[in-house]
């Protein structure tokens, strides 16, 4: 449990999505002008990672690994399929992107009507598949961490982006350089609040 | 867009769709895309130009393999496709960049990968290479992924010259003899949050020479 714990913290905080690796950049830029889209994706992020993250620890276990495949026989132990991971990746988080569009639809119409648009596009936000490939790449040890590291890592996208559109209704009423109006003015700011981020590096878990 | 058979390889028109990305429709900088793997990688100038070369051959070959067969995908799993066809490139890139510079490739661990999802490569598909002939799809595909490949180079250079003290590994802080002057690097440079602030201040720079696109707020 207390390893769960420590998975989770660590991935949001400390190896946050979006300010200390820039995974879903292009979203965080685009859905960030008023605070409550930003609470629509994030919400949908968190849902979508915390499915498709287990689903692909599972995939690259029992298929995609080298020797993860003995379980269909003695045959398969020197299989490796691991090339093939990016594309099973992408059509998982695809067809879970669609998936979870109708059972949000379905179960929960009020959340489905706010997030609208976000879902759909979420297949194509590079923290989803970030999220599967890291989760590849620091190999957990079962699916309840790999599960932990997804849904820890869409609540760390959540943070970010509700703090930076909050930030930015405000800065609306600020007096910015012209050139730096917009875009550039976000950027420093997600700059100055990933330089925050980093002082939860320090902490040892 | 109608085209007459004859015309010119670089035609003004063709020569257009290469160059605006570079400045006036910058991807990073103006559409605001691919910017995930953009910063991540910028630390140091060598993996910054192997994932620009990167982006550039998926990104010629993915739109035109894309434009080749715009009439035959139907529009309502055309995304499916679309992924496809960058995952399929993406997986070669992957496959020749750990056979022939292994060091790199484990620098850009997942960033390779998320080339398949780098937006600019989805973007230009959708509004380009699905509506248009092949030349100019190529043209625009290669002049986009150049305009991302030239920002990223440029805050390499930055973050590894004021960072490091070395470009591509030499190092030319060193031997200038800039040191026995008391200098120092900046190790704050190659933290993350500094790639953001460098794009910042390169759109700011930008921004100021040309001034039409500046966003109001």
């Amino acid at each position: 449990m207390e390893e769960l714990t420590n998975i989770f913290v660590r991935s949001v905080f400390i190896d946050n999505m979006v300010l200390a690796y820039f995974l879903g950049m292009c979203s965080y830029l685009a859905v960030s002008r008023t605070v409550t889209t930003a609470n629509g994706l994030g919400i949908a992020v968190i849902f979508v990672l915390g499915f498709t993250v287990p689903l692909n620890y599972l995939i690259e276990n029992y298929f995609l690994r080298e020797g993860a495949m003995v379980w269909l026989g003695p045959a398969f132990a020197d299989v490796d399929l691991s090339f093939l991971s990016f594309i099973l990746f992408i059509a998982v988080i695809a067809s879970m992107v669609q998936l979870v569009e109708m059972i949000v639809e379905k179960f929960a119409p009020a959340l489905y009507s706010s997030l609208g648009i976000f879902l759909p596009l979420i297949a194509v936000n590079c923290a989803i598949l970030g999220g599967s490939l890291f989760m590849q790449e620091r190999e957990y040890a079962n699916i309840a961490q790999a599960t932990s590291f997804g849904i820890g890592s869409g609540v760390g996208f959540y943070l970010a982006i509700v703090g930076i559109a909050a930030i930015r209704e405000k800065i609306r009423y600020s007096n910015v350089p012209e050139p730096l109006q917009g875009l550039g003015i976000t950027f420093i700011i997600t700059g100055l609040m990933g330089i925050a981020f980093m002082s939860f590096m320090g902490i040892a878990l | 867009m109608s085209k007459s058979e004859k015309e010119a390889l670089f035609s003004t028109k063709n020569k257009k769709l290469l160059t605006t990305p570079l400045n006036d429709e910058n991807p990073i900088t103006v559409q605001v895309l691919g910017i995930c793997s953009a910063l991540a990688v910028t630390a140091l100038l060598e993996p910054a130009f192997v994932l620009a070369v990167a982006v550039v051959a998926v990104m010629g070959a993915a739109n035109v393999i894309i434009s080749v067969l715009r009439h035959t995908i139907p529009t309502r799993i055309r995304i499916i496709v679309q992924l496809v066809v960058i995952a399929f490139l993406v997986i070669l890139v992957d496959q020749v960049l750990k056979a022939f510079l292994y060091d790199v490739s484990r620098q850009l661990s997942v960033f390779v990968g998320l080339i398949i999802t780098n937006c600019i490569i989805m973007g230009r598909l959708e509004a380009f290479a699905l509506g248009n002939k092949v030349w100019p799809s190529l043209l625009d595909g290669v002049g986009n992924a150049a305009g991302y490949g030239v920002i990223l180079i440029m805050v390499a250079f930055f973050r590894e010259l004021l960072g490091s003290g070395t470009l591509w590994g030499y190092p030319v802080m060193e031997t200038l003899g800039v040191y026995r002057t008391g200098y120092v690097d900046n190790g704050f440079m190659i933290l993350p949050p500094m790639a953001l602030i460098t794009v910042g201040i390169i759109i700011w720079v930008q921004r100021s020479f040309n001034r039409k696109l500046i966003e109001s707020n």
